[in-house]
């Protein structure tokens, strides 16, 4: 097996060119993994932790453009106020050292439908910015993701960034573990107010075979929360909506039997941290009138 | 004339002797939390385990294993993996030279299968080559031919007579049956129950690992991290077919054993790789081949039925237990007579009928952990005592005290109770324990998220949190029981070096983290009077020091010491009164011989390095406990234990309702460990232990669907972290024990007893639910799984005569 360091973005655009089968790695927090248990045996290794455009944060045109190497964290120490779903995913991957090595940028690369950060991406309308030696190209986070373990990248495409809105308004993210720390979702859920869009942003972890949008859920809390006026009242939620939302994430979702959890088990706890994370973030709203 | 000899040894008058050397009290004896030898190289991560293990020139070794869980082997071919670059050599079961299988209590396990394949992960043939990967690659090469049968996976089925016979001595492995008193007693009320509890992993951290060195005379050096180096090493003569000298077996780093290091691993086929090839060959398990390379504890179904009167007095309990042993015997006869001679719990029980199975079934070989078959009965009669309470409108703890056993109580096996058995000092003091503060709902303040089911995953502030509040009591055997010639060996050498005495230990006893090394040289300090202690490492050139195993090295390997130092001090002092004339009552202490008469100051006679010079005294020592007969095969009568250690918990937890999910606030223990001679290792065994059970309860599960694993690493099979286990609340209780060395009980097991059934108990409080398997699933709390054992209702019509037994 070869491991390729490059030293810049465009060596490791080359790079990945000319061996579209290497695996990028960037914390190592899943590849090693797959190497470890021999489920994976890639003619090589592209190493990204050289290439210091990646594991920088700037904001440009109102966005955060994420480098696809900052770490977990330093998202949560850095970017707490600006991306708080995101900080709050983060502060649940793994252990101190995981966070400390692992990305967002390998997350997606990952695109396990149990990776911490999706939701929260899926809340905020991220981005993802991907490139190759062909050029450069910006989708939806929602078109990324692809299938099981499976995304949109050619071949030749590496993940440069991830941009997102900073919070507009209040977010949320809640995990289904069977341990309180150090535990793979049993079913994540992410939630963002969007106050001037009048909008609700969703994300499902661990539920189905992709993370996923509650689409229609968002826009059920949306427009019932605009129909009461609640948006500028900033009224109490009320607990039959928060109910009724909890409930069509939940048909929202698709899971499966697992070794981590019954998909019964995951469909009436994502109800149930839906409504939970609707309460917290209106609560939230009301609070920072 | 002895006089004047004493008096000039102490005199201040000019002699050509070397003034006397200030007295230094010795310090690091027994009763002090002395330091672990080991401590800072583990905290500095400098420690060499086993895996780190290396030699010049050496290979690495890897085993093929079935993929199958039932299956006949065809043919292997191993042409193809021979035709490797690096490749030294290939070994199948005709390459074993002598005996073909091994097993501690029963040899039917195949040290590489040939015909029948009987469990996922059985070893099927060997590679050795220059580079692990290289192997691992010739490894897959190996290509064995199966025709894959239908697995038996369920231990009740494989009763069945028309079960397929996994074993020529069919399947039930071992029934045993205790019967006591009245076998058709009545009572006022009767409660039943039906309970279940999972596959427990040892789940040590250390994978399995050792380094095998041949001698170049047709001989080896084995260095493996193991718990009993002498039953390992018998079982290599009779496999390897070698004289027993020819194979030396030295103790290696150990990362945690808990009974998975009981059987055979890695130690026969390393020493077949190293014997064929010349070389020396290392082997060390992957975290996935380390779940399927070791036994587990045994799950269990428990059947059972209580009787009371209406003021609470025990009547009558009748139960059956069926262990799964999966495919191999390891020590599940053991486990399974321990499990009926506790199957009733620590109380008062005038009658009995006890019958514990243990079956073959195609699921991975279950043996020792932790607790030994005391674990699994005890959450199912503590679950059936707090059933009894409810039934009569009683507090669980006063129910518990009103039958507590006690001292000179006779077990349903007729064994009296010899010496303390404090069951209701451990109860009341855990209910005088304070509580926790309570935190029930949502707070005005902000909660730490850490202190709150889910931790920072962030799933409640407050909603659905309910507390709930468990007790259970347990206890069980210390040392081997039924007949088993349980010894100890210890050799003790006291000389002087540089002008200073200096005390050596050998033993075979196994390190596995206990630190039942620290405590070897406590004991020299204390009972030699010398500072400068060491133990030797542990291996074969010394006699067998038993397993690590029965929470009994600190009784047994302790009491050889202890013995060992006696016959030595003896032989010390009678040179000093032999030499020097000494006269009185002789003591050594602080590096020197006393004259300690009552009622005088001690005076000193001389100095051990004086009187030692170049003097050698040393002595060796079996050190035996007081014999025990097996229990009689149709009554299951006999004094079959030699003692018992007591242990009960509270646990205190806040539970998410809603998403059952669980904070375990506070876990109190108290214990009579007879007497603590190294105190914060024995703080360090009830927290240990306390957590290991709290993680059965909780989460700790290999799950097996169709005879194979689904979750062998540590992604899936998961293990308490600290967000998951609270601090531990300990009474130690030092009541001594009038048969054991210094008052000793042991005290690893019984922290791992009560613990879960205790926190299946305070589930029960805080949900209302039945919760009749461990570990709880967030699916038993919400309701929405029901347990095969759930599904079983309680009818409350039924009469309240204890049900006619046929078996």
């Amino acid at each position: 097996m070869d491991f390729l360091r490059p030293d810049s973005w465009a060596d490791a655009l080359a790079a990945k060119a000319e061996h579209p089968d290497g695996v990028p790695i960037a914390g190592g927090t899943d590849v090693m993994v797959e190497l470890n248990f021999d489920r994976r045996r890639p003619s090589s290794l592209i190493d990204l932790t050289r290439v210091r455009d990646l594991s920088e944060w700037y904001e440009q045109d109102g966005l955060v453009r994420l480098g696809a190497g900052v770490t977990y964290a330093r998202l949560i120490t850095e970017l707490g106020d600006q991306l708080p779903g995101l900080a709050m995913a983060s502060r649940t991957v793994g252990s101190p050292q995981i966070r400390n090595r692992g990305t967002v940028g390998g997350n997606l690369g990952t695109a396990s439908p149990a990776g911490d950060s999706h939701p929260a991406l899926l809340a905020a309308g991220a981005e993802v910015e991907v490139e190759s030696v062909r050029g450069s190209r910006r989708m939806p986070v929602t078109d990324f993701y692809l299938g099981v373990k499976r995304n949109a990248l050619q071949p030749d495409e590496l993940i440069r960034a991830i941009w997102i809105a900073p919070a507009t308004g209040p977010q949320q993210f809640s995990k289904i573990g069977t341990r309180n720390a150090m535990v793979i979702a049993v079913c994540a859920f992410g939630l963002a107010l969007h106050p001037g869009r009048k909008a609700v942003g969703t994300g499902i972890g661990s539920a189905a075979p992709t993370p996923r949008v509650a689409a229609e859920a968002g826009a059920f809390a949306g427009s019932a929360l605009d129909e009461a006026g609640l948006w500028e009242s900033r009224g109490e939620l009320p607990p039959s909506l928060a109910r009724e939302f909890g409930q069509r994430v939940r048909a929202a979702a698709a899971p499966i039997d697992d070794v981590r959890g019954s998909a019964a088990y995951r469909l009436h706890s994502l109800s149930v941290i839906a409504r939970r994370c609707l309460v917290w973030a209106w609560n939230d709203y009301r609070k920072a009138a | 004339m002895r006089g004047d000899r004493s008096l000039r040894a102490t005199s201040s008058r000019p002699t050509r002797q070397r003034p006397a050397a200030p007295v230094t009290p010795v310090t690091g004896g027994l009763g002090e939390s002395a330091r672990r030898p080991d401590a800072t190289l583990k905290v500095k991560g400098e420690f060499a385990y086993s895996s780190d293990l290396w030699a010049e020139g050496m290979l690495w070794g890897t085993t093929v294993r079935s993929p199958h869980p039932r299956a006949k082997i065809r043919s292997i071919d191993v042409s193809e993996a021979l035709m490797v670059a690096g490749l030294a050599t290939v070994l199948t079961a005709d390459d074993v030279p002598g005996r073909k299988t091994f097993g501690m209590e029963v040899p039917d396990q195949p040290v590489l299968a040939w015909g029948d394949i009987r469990y996922q992960g059985e070893a099927v043939a060997l590679v050795a080559a220059d580079h692990p990967e290289t192997a691992r690659r010739a490894a897959a090469l190996v290509r064995v031919d199966y025709e894959v049968l239908d697995p038996v996976v369920d231990a009740e089925a494989a009763m069945a007579p028309d079960a397929p016979a996994l074993h020529p001595s069919g399947n039930v492995l071992k029934h045993v049956k205790v019967r006591h008193g009245d076998q058709q007693p009545t009572a006022d009320v009767v409660v039943t129950g039906e309970y279940e509890v999972g596959m427990q992993d040892q789940a040590p951290l250390g994978p399995e690992s050792g380094l095998a060195i041949p001698d170049g005379e047709g001989g080896i050096d084995l260095y493996v991290a193991t718990q009993w180096l002498h039953v390992d090493h018998d079982q290599l003569v009779a496999s390897l077919d070698l004289r027993p000298a020819q194979i030396r077996m030295t103790m290696a780093g150990i990362g945690g054993a808990f009974g998975a290091r009981e059987d055979i691993s890695i130690q026969i086929h390393a020493c077949l790789l190293a014997l064929r090839t010349g070389r020396p060959v290392k082997m060390s398990y992957s975290r996935q081949e380390s779940f399927v390379g070791h036994v587990h504890r045994h799950p269990a179904r428990l059947q059972y039925e209580h009787g009371a009167t209406r003021d609470g007095r025990l009547v009558c309990v009748k139960t059956r237990i069926v262990f799964d042993g999966g495919a191999y015997a390891s020590s599940s006869n053991a486990v399974c007579l321990n499990a009926a001679t506790f199957a009733c719990g620590p109380y008062e029980v005038p009658n009995a009928t006890i019958d514990c199975y243990v079956t073959y079934t195609n699921n991975p070989p279950c043996g020792a952990m932790r607790g030994f078959g005391a674990v699994q009965a005890c959450f199912g009669y503590e679950s059936q005592m707090d059933k009894l309470a409810a039934a009569l409108g009683m507090d669980p703890v006063e129910l518990r005290l009103a039958n507590a056993m006690r001292e000179g109580t006779s077990l349903p096996t007729g064994q009296r109770v010899e010496g303390p058995a404090p069951v209701a000092e451990i109860l009341r003091s855990l209910r005088a324990m304070p509580l926790p503060p309570n935190a029930d709902g949502a707070g005005e303040a902000e909660r730490d998220l850490r202190e709150l089911p889910g931790g920072v995953s962030n799933t409640t502030h407050g909603e659905g949190v309910r507390r709930g509040v468990g007790y259970a009591v347990g206890y069980k055997n210390i040392a081997f029981s039924a007949g088993f010639d349980d010894y100890a060996t210890a050799r003790v050498r006291l000389s002087v070096v540089a002008g200073e005495p200096i005390a050596e230990v050998h033993s075979a006893a196994a390190e596995v983290g206990q630190g039942v090394v620290t405590l070897q040289l406590q004991i020299v300090r204390t009972e030699l009077g010398v500072q400068r202690a060491v133990v030797l490492p542990a291996d074969t050139q010394v006699g067998s020091a038993g397993s690590s195993s029965a929470s009994r090295q600190t009784w047994m390997t302790g009491g050889a010491v202890k013995a060992a130092c006696e016959a030595v001090r003896e032989r010390v002092l009678a040179l000093a009164a032999s030499k020097l004339g000494a006269t009185g009552r002789l003591v050594l202490a602080d590096g020197a011989v006393l004259v300690a008469d009552a009622g005088a100051a001690p005076t000193r006679v001389s100095t051990l390095a004086d009187l030692l010079g170049a003097e050698v005294v040393e002595e060796t020592v079996e050190y035996r406990h007081a014999p025990t007969e097996d229990l009689d095969p149709e009554t299951g009568q006999g004094n079959a234990h030699v003692g018992f250690a007591f242990a009960g918990h509270r646990a205190v937890v806040d539970v998410d309702t809603e998403l059952g999910l669980v904070k375990v606030v506070e876990m109190a223990t108290a214990q009579d460990v007879g007497r603590a001679l190294n105190p914060q290792a024995v703080e360090g065994q009830l927290q240990g232990g306390t957590a290991q059970g709290l993680g059965l309860a909780l989460m700790e599960e290999i799950q097996i669907s169709g005879g194979k694993v689904r979750n062998p690493s540590f992604t899936d099979y998961l293990i308490p972290t600290i967000l998951d286990m609270p601090p531990v609340r300990m009474d130690i209780l030092e009541l001594g024990n009038p048969v054991s060395p210094y008052g000793v009980k042991g005290v690893g097991e019984p922290p791992t007893i009560s613990s879960p059934a205790a926190v299946a108990a305070a589930l029960r409080a805080a949900t209302g639910r039945a919760l009749r398997r461990i570990p709880v699933r967030p699916e038993h709390i919400t309701g929405l799984l029901e347990t095969r054992t759930d599904a079983v209702p309680d009818d409350p019509t039924k009469p309240a005569r204890i049900s006619a037994e046929t078996q």
